[in-house]
Protein backbone atom coordinates (compact mmCIF):
# COMPACT_ATOMS: atom_id res chain seq x y z
CA UNK A 1 0.00 0.00 0.00
CA UNK A 2 1.37 3.37 -1.05
CA UNK A 3 -0.56 6.28 0.44
CA UNK A 4 0.05 9.76 1.85
CA UNK A 5 -0.86 8.92 5.43
CA UNK A 6 0.60 9.00 8.93
CA UNK A 7 -1.35 6.15 10.48
CA UNK A 8 -4.25 4.10 9.13
CA UNK A 9 -6.16 4.71 12.37
CA UNK A 10 -5.97 8.50 12.11
CA UNK A 11 -6.56 8.98 8.37
CA UNK A 12 -10.17 10.01 8.82
CA UNK A 13 -9.54 12.43 11.71
CA UNK A 14 -6.57 14.07 10.03
CA UNK A 15 -8.42 14.34 6.73
CA UNK A 16 -11.41 15.98 8.42
CA UNK A 17 -9.19 18.42 10.31
CA UNK A 18 -7.45 19.37 7.07
CA UNK A 19 -10.76 19.70 5.25
CA UNK A 20 -12.15 21.97 7.97
CA UNK A 21 -9.00 24.09 7.95
CA UNK A 22 -8.96 24.39 4.17
CA UNK A 23 -12.60 25.49 4.03
CA UNK A 24 -12.93 27.33 7.32
CA UNK A 25 -14.84 30.13 5.58
CA UNK A 26 -17.63 27.70 4.63
CA UNK A 27 -17.78 24.84 7.14
CA UNK A 28 -17.10 23.90 10.74
CA UNK A 29 -16.49 20.53 12.38
CA UNK A 30 -18.98 19.33 15.00
CA UNK A 31 -18.02 17.98 18.42
CA UNK A 32 -15.77 14.92 18.27
CA UNK A 33 -15.76 15.31 14.46
CA UNK A 34 -19.21 13.71 14.36
CA UNK A 35 -20.36 15.95 11.52
CA UNK A 36 -19.42 18.81 9.21
CA UNK A 37 -21.83 21.75 9.24
CA UNK A 38 -22.30 25.05 7.46
CA UNK A 39 -20.42 27.90 9.04
CA UNK A 40 -23.50 30.14 8.72
CA UNK A 41 -26.96 28.62 9.14
CA UNK A 42 -30.13 30.14 7.69
CA UNK A 43 -32.90 30.35 10.32
CA UNK A 44 -36.30 28.95 9.32
CA UNK A 45 -34.88 26.80 6.54
CA UNK A 46 -35.41 23.03 6.36
CA UNK A 47 -32.11 21.39 7.32
CA UNK A 48 -30.63 19.02 4.75
CA UNK A 49 -28.42 16.33 6.25
CA UNK A 50 -26.62 13.61 4.37
CA UNK A 51 -23.74 11.34 5.19
CA UNK A 52 -22.19 8.01 4.49
CA UNK A 53 -18.91 6.21 4.50
CA UNK A 54 -15.76 8.21 3.88
CA UNK A 55 -13.58 7.53 0.85
CA UNK A 56 -16.03 9.13 -1.62
CA UNK A 57 -14.67 12.67 -1.21
CA UNK A 58 -15.77 15.30 -1.97
CA UNK A 59 -19.15 13.55 -1.32
CA UNK A 60 -20.73 14.42 1.19
CA UNK A 61 -18.93 17.01 3.30
CA UNK A 62 -17.68 18.78 0.17
CA UNK A 63 -21.29 19.66 -0.61
CA UNK A 64 -22.02 21.40 2.71
CA UNK A 65 -22.70 25.07 2.17
CA UNK A 66 -25.05 27.61 0.59
CA UNK A 67 -27.48 25.95 -1.79
CA UNK A 68 -26.74 22.36 -0.81
CA UNK A 69 -26.36 20.53 2.53
CA UNK A 70 -26.50 21.95 6.05
CA UNK A 71 -24.56 19.05 7.52
CA UNK A 72 -22.84 15.82 6.51
CA UNK A 73 -21.94 12.89 8.76
CA UNK A 74 -18.75 11.08 7.76
CA UNK A 75 -18.47 7.40 8.65
CA UNK A 76 -15.28 5.37 8.62
CA UNK A 77 -13.97 4.56 5.14
CA UNK A 78 -16.79 2.83 3.21
CA UNK A 79 -18.79 2.43 6.43
CA UNK A 80 -21.99 4.30 7.22
CA UNK A 81 -21.96 6.74 10.14
CA UNK A 82 -23.61 5.87 13.46
CA UNK A 83 -27.05 7.15 14.58
CA UNK A 84 -25.60 9.44 17.26
CA UNK A 85 -23.74 11.36 14.51
CA UNK A 86 -26.97 12.10 12.66
CA UNK A 87 -28.71 13.06 15.92
CA UNK A 88 -25.91 15.46 16.86
CA UNK A 89 -25.94 16.98 13.37
CA UNK A 90 -29.73 17.41 13.42
CA UNK A 91 -29.60 19.12 16.79
CA UNK A 92 -26.87 21.46 15.55
CA UNK A 93 -28.40 22.56 12.24
CA UNK A 94 -32.20 22.26 12.55
CA UNK A 95 -33.54 25.77 12.02
CA UNK A 96 -37.02 24.91 13.27
CA UNK A 97 -38.46 23.82 9.92
CA UNK A 98 -37.57 20.15 10.22
CA UNK A 99 -34.86 17.89 8.88
CA UNK A 100 -34.55 16.13 5.53
CA UNK A 101 -32.12 13.21 5.47
CA UNK A 102 -30.65 12.23 2.09
CA UNK A 103 -29.48 8.63 2.24
CA UNK A 104 -27.84 6.36 -0.32
CA UNK A 105 -29.56 2.98 -0.55
CA UNK A 106 -27.26 0.59 1.28
CA UNK A 107 -28.34 -1.69 4.12
CA UNK A 108 -25.97 -0.11 6.63
CA UNK A 109 -26.79 3.49 5.73
CA UNK A 110 -30.51 2.74 5.78
CA UNK A 111 -30.40 1.09 9.20
CA UNK A 112 -28.27 3.78 10.87
CA UNK A 113 -30.28 6.66 9.39
CA UNK A 114 -33.57 4.91 10.25
CA UNK A 115 -32.47 4.51 13.86
CA UNK A 116 -31.51 8.20 13.98
CA UNK A 117 -34.82 9.23 12.38
CA UNK A 118 -36.76 7.21 14.96
CA UNK A 119 -34.83 8.70 17.88
CA UNK A 120 -34.96 12.30 16.60
CA UNK A 121 -37.64 14.33 18.39
CA UNK A 122 -38.02 16.80 15.52
CA UNK A 123 -40.04 16.67 12.34
CA UNK A 124 -38.01 14.72 9.78
CA UNK A 125 -38.26 12.66 6.64
CA UNK A 126 -35.87 10.87 4.31
CA UNK A 127 -35.11 10.81 0.59
CA UNK A 128 -33.49 7.55 -0.49
CA UNK A 129 -31.18 7.72 -3.52
CA UNK A 130 -30.95 4.56 -5.65
CA UNK A 131 -29.77 5.68 -9.09
CA UNK A 132 -27.41 2.82 -10.03
CA UNK A 133 -28.87 0.81 -12.90
CA UNK A 134 -25.94 -1.65 -13.05
CA UNK A 135 -27.63 -4.30 -10.99
CA UNK A 136 -31.24 -4.85 -11.95
CA UNK A 137 -33.95 -4.19 -9.45
CA UNK A 138 -35.92 -7.21 -8.36
CA UNK A 139 -38.14 -8.38 -5.55
CA UNK A 140 -35.20 -10.43 -4.29
CA UNK A 141 -32.78 -7.57 -3.67
CA UNK A 142 -32.63 -4.60 -1.38
CA UNK A 143 -32.85 -2.66 -4.62
CA UNK A 144 -30.45 -0.47 -6.50
CA UNK A 145 -27.41 1.24 -5.04
CA UNK A 146 -27.12 4.97 -4.48
CA UNK A 147 -24.15 6.42 -6.37
CA UNK A 148 -23.19 9.66 -8.20
CA UNK A 149 -26.81 10.72 -8.74
CA UNK A 150 -26.75 11.63 -5.04
CA UNK A 151 -24.91 14.84 -6.00
CA UNK A 152 -27.73 15.85 -8.35
CA UNK A 153 -30.39 15.16 -5.69
CA UNK A 154 -28.41 17.15 -3.10
CA UNK A 155 -27.90 20.10 -5.47
CA UNK A 156 -31.49 20.40 -6.70
CA UNK A 157 -33.17 19.77 -3.33
CA UNK A 158 -30.58 22.02 -1.68
CA UNK A 159 -31.52 24.90 -3.98
CA UNK A 160 -35.21 24.38 -3.23
CA UNK A 161 -34.54 24.37 0.53
CA UNK A 162 -32.49 27.54 0.17
CA UNK A 163 -35.39 29.40 -1.47
CA UNK A 164 -37.67 28.34 1.40
CA UNK A 165 -39.52 25.21 0.25
CA UNK A 166 -41.08 23.25 3.11
CA UNK A 167 -40.21 19.72 4.22
CA UNK A 168 -43.03 17.86 2.42
CA UNK A 169 -42.32 19.66 -0.87
CA UNK A 170 -38.61 18.90 -0.58
CA UNK A 171 -39.31 15.23 0.06
CA UNK A 172 -41.50 15.05 -3.10
CA UNK A 173 -38.91 16.92 -5.14
CA UNK A 174 -36.10 14.67 -3.92
CA UNK A 175 -38.04 11.51 -4.76
CA UNK A 176 -38.89 12.92 -8.20
CA UNK A 177 -35.28 13.86 -8.98
CA UNK A 178 -34.11 10.43 -7.83
CA UNK A 179 -36.65 8.74 -10.12
CA UNK A 180 -35.49 10.85 -13.06
CA UNK A 181 -31.80 10.08 -12.44
CA UNK A 182 -29.83 7.01 -13.46
CA UNK A 183 -26.13 6.09 -13.28
CA UNK A 184 -23.73 3.31 -14.13
CA UNK A 185 -19.99 2.96 -13.65
CA UNK A 186 -16.94 1.07 -14.75
CA UNK A 187 -13.68 0.37 -12.89
CA UNK A 188 -10.26 -0.14 -14.46
CA UNK A 189 -8.37 -0.70 -11.19
CA UNK A 190 -9.22 -1.51 -7.58
CA UNK A 191 -9.08 0.73 -4.54
CA UNK A 192 -7.32 0.07 -1.24
CA UNK A 193 -9.07 0.82 2.05
CA UNK A 194 -6.27 2.23 4.25
CA UNK A 195 -7.06 0.04 7.25
CA UNK A 196 -7.30 -3.08 5.06
CA UNK A 197 -3.94 -2.35 3.42
CA UNK A 198 -4.68 -4.48 0.36
CA UNK A 199 -6.67 -3.85 -2.82
CA UNK A 200 -10.37 -4.60 -2.38
CA UNK A 201 -10.39 -6.74 -5.52
CA UNK A 202 -7.97 -8.18 -8.05
CA UNK A 203 -8.33 -7.16 -11.66
CA UNK A 204 -6.16 -8.00 -14.64
CA UNK A 205 -4.18 -5.32 -16.48
CA UNK A 206 -6.46 -5.78 -19.52
CA UNK A 207 -9.76 -6.11 -17.64
CA UNK A 208 -12.53 -3.82 -16.41
CA UNK A 209 -15.41 -4.30 -13.97
CA UNK A 210 -18.59 -3.23 -15.74
CA UNK A 211 -21.25 -1.86 -13.41
CA UNK A 212 -18.90 -1.45 -10.44
CA UNK A 213 -20.19 0.15 -7.23
CA UNK A 214 -18.56 3.10 -5.48
CA UNK A 215 -16.87 0.85 -2.92
CA UNK A 216 -15.13 -1.28 -5.51
CA UNK A 217 -17.85 -3.88 -5.03
CA UNK A 218 -18.50 -6.05 -8.05
CA UNK A 219 -20.95 -5.06 -10.75
CA UNK A 220 -22.48 -6.90 -13.69
CA UNK A 221 -19.48 -8.67 -15.10
CA UNK A 222 -15.73 -8.69 -15.57
CA UNK A 223 -14.74 -8.14 -19.20
CA UNK A 224 -11.76 -7.20 -21.35
CA UNK A 225 -11.05 -3.48 -21.54
CA UNK A 226 -12.71 -1.90 -24.58
CA UNK A 227 -12.72 1.56 -26.18
CA UNK A 228 -14.18 4.66 -24.53
CA UNK A 229 -16.91 4.72 -27.20
CA UNK A 230 -17.89 1.12 -26.47
CA UNK A 231 -17.85 1.69 -22.70
CA UNK A 232 -19.95 4.85 -23.03
CA UNK A 233 -22.37 2.98 -25.29
CA UNK A 234 -22.90 0.29 -22.65
CA UNK A 235 -23.13 2.70 -19.68
CA UNK A 236 -25.32 5.32 -21.35
CA UNK A 237 -27.29 2.61 -23.14
CA UNK A 238 -28.26 0.97 -19.85
CA UNK A 239 -29.17 4.38 -18.42
CA UNK A 240 -31.34 5.36 -21.39
CA UNK A 241 -33.09 2.00 -21.27
CA UNK A 242 -33.85 2.55 -17.58
CA UNK A 243 -35.11 6.13 -17.93
CA UNK A 244 -36.92 5.58 -21.27
CA UNK A 245 -36.61 9.23 -22.26
CA UNK A 246 -38.57 10.89 -25.06
CA UNK A 247 -36.70 12.45 -27.97
CA UNK A 248 -35.95 16.09 -27.20
CA UNK A 249 -35.84 15.48 -23.43
CA UNK A 250 -33.38 17.79 -21.67
CA UNK A 251 -30.90 16.20 -19.25
CA UNK A 252 -28.00 16.99 -16.97
CA UNK A 253 -24.97 14.85 -17.85
CA UNK A 254 -22.56 14.07 -15.01
CA UNK A 255 -19.39 12.24 -16.00
CA UNK A 256 -17.86 11.38 -12.66
CA UNK A 257 -14.33 10.15 -12.02
CA UNK A 258 -13.78 7.51 -9.33
CA UNK A 259 -10.54 9.06 -8.04
CA UNK A 260 -7.81 7.58 -10.21
CA UNK A 261 -8.81 8.73 -13.67
CA UNK A 262 -7.45 11.96 -15.20
CA UNK A 263 -9.77 14.71 -16.36
CA UNK A 264 -8.57 14.25 -19.94
CA UNK A 265 -10.08 10.75 -19.99
CA UNK A 266 -13.27 12.00 -18.37
CA UNK A 267 -13.65 14.49 -21.23
CA UNK A 268 -13.10 11.66 -23.71
CA UNK A 269 -16.01 9.94 -21.97
CA UNK A 270 -18.12 13.13 -22.14
CA UNK A 271 -17.49 13.24 -25.88
CA UNK A 272 -18.35 9.55 -26.18
CA UNK A 273 -21.51 9.94 -24.09
CA UNK A 274 -22.65 12.80 -26.35
CA UNK A 275 -22.66 10.47 -29.34
CA UNK A 276 -24.88 7.97 -27.52
CA UNK A 277 -27.25 10.57 -26.07
CA UNK A 278 -27.36 12.51 -29.33
CA UNK A 279 -28.21 9.32 -31.18
CA UNK A 280 -31.18 8.84 -28.87
CA UNK A 281 -32.33 12.42 -29.46
CA UNK A 282 -31.63 13.44 -25.87
CA UNK A 283 -30.47 17.02 -25.37
CA UNK A 284 -27.71 17.67 -22.84
CA UNK A 285 -28.76 20.94 -21.20
CA UNK A 286 -26.03 21.04 -18.52
CA UNK A 287 -22.74 19.26 -17.84
CA UNK A 288 -20.78 18.49 -14.75
CA UNK A 289 -17.44 16.74 -15.27
CA UNK A 290 -14.95 15.79 -12.58
CA UNK A 291 -14.28 13.48 -9.63
CA UNK A 292 -17.15 14.17 -7.23
CA UNK A 293 -18.30 10.77 -5.98
CA UNK A 294 -15.13 8.75 -5.71
CA UNK A 295 -13.98 5.36 -4.57
CA UNK A 296 -10.59 6.28 -3.06
CA UNK A 297 -7.94 5.84 -5.80
CA UNK A 298 -9.99 3.58 -8.08
CA UNK A 299 -9.59 4.31 -11.79
CA UNK A 300 -12.77 4.45 -13.81
CA UNK A 301 -15.83 6.59 -14.08
CA UNK A 302 -19.58 6.65 -13.95
CA UNK A 303 -22.09 8.31 -16.21
CA UNK A 304 -25.18 9.87 -14.67
CA UNK A 305 -28.11 11.23 -16.65
CA UNK A 306 -30.84 13.23 -14.94
CA UNK A 307 -33.97 14.24 -16.87
CA UNK A 308 -34.99 17.82 -16.09
CA UNK A 309 -37.81 20.25 -16.81
CA UNK A 310 -37.42 24.04 -16.74
CA UNK A 311 -38.13 24.50 -13.00
CA UNK A 312 -35.71 21.71 -12.04
CA UNK A 313 -33.06 23.13 -14.35
CA UNK A 314 -33.49 26.52 -12.66
CA UNK A 315 -32.79 24.83 -9.30
CA UNK A 316 -29.67 23.21 -10.77
CA UNK A 317 -28.55 26.64 -12.01
CA UNK A 318 -29.30 28.36 -8.68
CA UNK A 319 -26.27 29.75 -6.81
CA UNK A 320 -24.22 27.25 -4.83
CA UNK A 321 -21.13 27.79 -2.71
CA UNK A 322 -19.62 24.70 -1.11
CA UNK A 323 -16.05 23.39 -0.87
CA UNK A 324 -16.48 21.20 -3.97
CA UNK A 325 -19.18 22.90 -6.02
CA UNK A 326 -19.51 26.60 -6.65
CA UNK A 327 -21.29 28.71 -9.20
CA UNK A 328 -23.51 31.80 -9.42
CA UNK A 329 -22.03 33.41 -6.30
CA UNK B 1 -19.71 -18.50 34.12
CA UNK B 2 -16.93 -15.97 34.04
CA UNK B 3 -18.28 -12.85 32.34
CA UNK B 4 -14.87 -11.23 31.92
CA UNK B 5 -13.46 -14.32 30.17
CA UNK B 6 -16.50 -14.62 27.91
CA UNK B 7 -16.29 -10.99 26.77
CA UNK B 8 -12.54 -11.23 26.26
CA UNK B 9 -12.83 -14.41 24.20
CA UNK B 10 -15.78 -13.20 22.09
CA UNK B 11 -14.07 -9.92 21.21
CA UNK B 12 -10.54 -11.26 20.81
CA UNK B 13 -11.62 -13.82 18.20
CA UNK B 14 -12.96 -10.97 16.03
CA UNK B 15 -9.70 -9.06 16.36
CA UNK B 16 -7.73 -12.18 15.42
CA UNK B 17 -9.91 -13.01 12.40
CA UNK B 18 -10.03 -9.49 10.96
CA UNK B 19 -8.19 -10.50 7.77
CA UNK B 20 -10.39 -13.52 7.09
CA UNK B 21 -13.55 -11.45 7.61
CA UNK B 22 -12.20 -8.68 5.37
CA UNK B 23 -11.44 -11.21 2.64
CA UNK B 24 -14.93 -12.74 2.88
CA UNK B 25 -16.58 -9.32 2.67
CA UNK B 26 -14.32 -8.12 -0.15
CA UNK B 27 -15.47 -11.07 -2.24
CA UNK B 28 -19.16 -10.21 -2.07
CA UNK B 29 -19.53 -6.94 -0.17
CA UNK B 30 -17.58 -3.74 0.33
CA UNK B 31 -14.77 -5.12 2.45
CA UNK B 32 -15.50 -3.25 5.69
CA UNK B 33 -16.96 -6.04 7.83
CA UNK B 34 -13.73 -7.25 9.45
CA UNK B 35 -12.60 -3.75 10.39
CA UNK B 36 -16.05 -2.80 11.70
CA UNK B 37 -16.21 -5.89 13.92
CA UNK B 38 -12.68 -5.22 15.13
CA UNK B 39 -13.54 -1.61 15.97
CA UNK B 40 -16.57 -2.74 17.97
CA UNK B 41 -14.57 -5.48 19.70
CA UNK B 42 -11.84 -3.06 20.74
CA UNK B 43 -14.42 -0.53 22.00
CA UNK B 44 -15.97 -3.26 24.15
CA UNK B 45 -12.55 -4.43 25.40
CA UNK B 46 -11.83 -0.84 26.45
CA UNK B 47 -14.84 -1.11 28.79
CA UNK B 48 -13.96 -4.59 30.05
CA UNK B 49 -13.39 -3.64 33.69
CA UNK B 50 -16.71 -1.79 33.85
CA UNK B 51 -18.57 -4.59 32.02
CA UNK B 52 -17.13 -7.38 34.20
CA UNK B 53 -18.63 -5.73 37.28
CA UNK B 54 -22.17 -5.69 35.86
CA UNK B 55 -24.87 -8.36 35.90
CA UNK B 56 -24.80 -10.44 32.67
CA UNK B 57 -27.91 -8.80 31.17
CA UNK B 58 -26.78 -5.24 31.90
CA UNK B 59 -23.36 -5.99 30.42
CA UNK B 60 -25.06 -7.18 27.21
CA UNK B 61 -27.07 -3.94 26.98
CA UNK B 62 -23.95 -1.81 27.45
CA UNK B 63 -22.09 -3.83 24.81
CA UNK B 64 -25.01 -3.35 22.41
CA UNK B 65 -25.09 0.40 22.92
CA UNK B 66 -21.31 0.48 22.40
CA UNK B 67 -21.73 -1.30 19.05
CA UNK B 68 -24.43 1.10 17.90
CA UNK B 69 -22.38 4.19 18.67
CA UNK B 70 -18.95 3.06 17.45
CA UNK B 71 -19.29 0.49 14.67
CA UNK B 72 -21.40 1.97 11.87
CA UNK B 73 -22.13 0.06 8.67
CA UNK B 74 -24.65 -2.76 8.92
CA UNK B 75 -22.80 -4.43 11.76
CA UNK B 76 -23.35 -1.60 14.28
CA UNK B 77 -27.16 -1.64 14.21
CA UNK B 78 -27.34 -5.42 13.72
CA UNK B 79 -25.02 -6.60 16.52
CA UNK B 80 -26.10 -3.62 18.66
CA UNK B 81 -29.77 -4.57 18.37
CA UNK B 82 -29.02 -8.26 19.00
CA UNK B 83 -27.03 -7.55 22.18
CA UNK B 84 -29.50 -4.97 23.53
CA UNK B 85 -32.42 -7.35 22.89
CA UNK B 86 -30.61 -10.23 24.64
CA UNK B 87 -29.84 -7.89 27.53
CA UNK B 88 -33.51 -6.97 27.87
CA UNK B 89 -34.78 -10.57 27.60
CA UNK B 90 -32.30 -12.51 29.71
CA UNK B 91 -32.16 -12.83 33.50
CA UNK B 92 -28.92 -12.10 35.34
CA UNK B 93 -27.94 -15.81 35.35
CA UNK B 94 -29.46 -17.33 32.19
CA UNK B 95 -29.97 -21.07 31.57
CA UNK B 96 -30.30 -22.80 28.18
CA UNK B 97 -34.07 -22.21 28.07
CA UNK B 98 -33.56 -18.49 28.80
CA UNK B 99 -30.97 -18.27 26.05
CA UNK B 100 -33.33 -19.99 23.60
CA UNK B 101 -36.11 -17.52 24.44
CA UNK B 102 -33.75 -14.50 24.36
CA UNK B 103 -32.28 -15.54 21.05
CA UNK B 104 -35.75 -15.98 19.56
CA UNK B 105 -36.51 -12.38 20.58
CA UNK B 106 -33.18 -11.26 19.11
CA UNK B 107 -33.93 -13.01 15.81
CA UNK B 108 -37.34 -11.33 15.66
CA UNK B 109 -35.78 -7.91 16.34
CA UNK B 110 -33.16 -8.37 13.60
CA UNK B 111 -35.81 -9.59 11.21
CA UNK B 112 -37.75 -6.34 11.76
CA UNK B 113 -34.65 -4.13 11.60
CA UNK B 114 -33.13 -5.54 8.43
CA UNK B 115 -36.38 -6.79 6.86
CA UNK B 116 -34.75 -10.20 6.54
CA UNK B 117 -35.82 -13.76 7.10
CA UNK B 118 -34.00 -17.03 7.69
CA UNK B 119 -32.58 -18.21 4.36
CA UNK B 120 -31.55 -14.74 3.16
CA UNK B 121 -27.84 -15.45 3.70
CA UNK B 122 -27.43 -13.33 6.83
CA UNK B 123 -26.42 -14.00 10.43
CA UNK B 124 -29.99 -15.20 11.03
CA UNK B 125 -28.91 -18.36 9.23
CA UNK B 126 -26.57 -19.06 12.15
CA UNK B 127 -28.69 -17.65 14.97
CA UNK B 128 -31.83 -19.55 14.02
CA UNK B 129 -30.34 -23.09 13.97
CA UNK B 130 -28.41 -22.33 17.17
CA UNK B 131 -31.63 -21.14 18.79
CA UNK B 132 -33.30 -24.42 17.81
CA UNK B 133 -30.45 -26.45 19.37
CA UNK B 134 -30.81 -24.46 22.60
CA UNK B 135 -34.58 -24.85 22.56
CA UNK B 136 -34.28 -28.62 22.09
CA UNK B 137 -32.20 -28.89 25.27
CA UNK B 138 -35.40 -28.99 27.35
CA UNK B 139 -36.79 -32.08 25.61
CA UNK B 140 -33.49 -33.78 24.69
CA UNK B 141 -31.60 -32.91 27.84
CA UNK B 142 -28.52 -30.74 28.14
CA UNK B 143 -25.86 -33.42 27.58
CA UNK B 144 -23.18 -32.16 25.23
CA UNK B 145 -25.20 -29.01 24.62
CA UNK B 146 -22.18 -26.72 24.45
CA UNK B 147 -20.49 -28.95 21.87
CA UNK B 148 -23.69 -29.17 19.83
CA UNK B 149 -24.16 -25.39 19.81
CA UNK B 150 -20.53 -24.93 18.79
CA UNK B 151 -20.79 -27.41 15.91
CA UNK B 152 -24.13 -26.00 14.78
CA UNK B 153 -22.74 -22.45 14.61
CA UNK B 154 -19.73 -23.47 12.52
CA UNK B 155 -21.72 -25.69 10.14
CA UNK B 156 -24.50 -23.15 9.70
CA UNK B 157 -22.06 -20.37 8.81
CA UNK B 158 -20.35 -22.65 6.27
CA UNK B 159 -23.74 -23.55 4.78
CA UNK B 160 -24.43 -19.90 3.89
CA UNK B 161 -21.97 -20.34 1.00
CA UNK B 162 -24.66 -22.25 -0.87
CA UNK B 163 -27.31 -19.56 -0.39
CA UNK B 164 -28.29 -16.76 -2.74
CA UNK B 165 -27.93 -13.41 -1.00
CA UNK B 166 -31.18 -11.52 -0.72
CA UNK B 167 -30.17 -8.68 1.63
CA UNK B 168 -27.11 -6.51 2.08
CA UNK B 169 -24.59 -5.53 -0.55
CA UNK B 170 -24.05 -9.15 -1.57
CA UNK B 171 -27.64 -9.06 -2.80
CA UNK B 172 -26.60 -6.73 -5.60
CA UNK B 173 -24.53 -9.54 -7.05
CA UNK B 174 -27.10 -12.25 -7.56
CA UNK B 175 -25.42 -15.52 -8.48
CA UNK B 176 -21.94 -14.06 -8.10
CA UNK B 177 -22.41 -14.27 -4.32
CA UNK B 178 -22.86 -18.05 -4.55
CA UNK B 179 -20.00 -20.08 -3.11
CA UNK B 180 -18.98 -17.39 -0.62
CA UNK B 181 -19.64 -17.67 3.11
CA UNK B 182 -21.66 -14.71 4.44
CA UNK B 183 -19.23 -12.57 6.51
CA UNK B 184 -21.81 -11.70 9.20
CA UNK B 185 -22.63 -15.40 9.61
CA UNK B 186 -18.95 -16.19 9.98
CA UNK B 187 -18.49 -13.47 12.65
CA UNK B 188 -21.51 -14.75 14.52
CA UNK B 189 -20.14 -18.29 14.46
CA UNK B 190 -16.74 -17.07 15.66
CA UNK B 191 -18.37 -15.31 18.62
CA UNK B 192 -20.48 -18.36 19.53
CA UNK B 193 -17.49 -20.71 19.27
CA UNK B 194 -15.36 -18.42 21.44
CA UNK B 195 -18.08 -18.23 24.10
CA UNK B 196 -18.58 -22.03 24.02
CA UNK B 197 -14.87 -22.56 24.49
CA UNK B 198 -14.92 -20.62 27.77
CA UNK B 199 -17.74 -22.73 29.24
Amino acid sequence: MKKLINDVDTVLHEGLDGFAAAHADLVALGDERMFVQRRTLKPGKVALISGGGSGHEPLHAGFVGHGMLDAACPGQVFTSPTPNQMLAAAQAVDGGAGVLFIVKNYSGDMMNFEMAAEMLDRENTTVIVNDDVAVENSTYTTGRRGVAGTLIVEKIVGAAAERGDRLAALKSLGDAVNSATASMGVALTSCTVPAAGKPTFQIGADEMEMGVGIHGEPGRRRVKLSSADDIAAELAGAILKDLSLKRGQEVILLVNGFGGTPLLELYVMVNAAHKVLGGAGVKVARHLTGSYVTSLEMAGCSITVSAVDAPTLALWDAPVHTPALRWGM
Amino acid sequence: MDLKRIIEAATQTLVEHVEELTALDSAIGDGDHGLNMKRGALAIQAKLAELAGKPFNDALKTMGMTCMSTVGGSSGPVFGTLLVTLGKELPAAPQAADLARGLAAGIAALSRLGKVEVGHKTLLDVLDPVQKVLASAESHGGDGLVARVRRCALDSAQATAQMDAIKGRASFLGERALGHVDPGSRSTALIIVAVCDTL
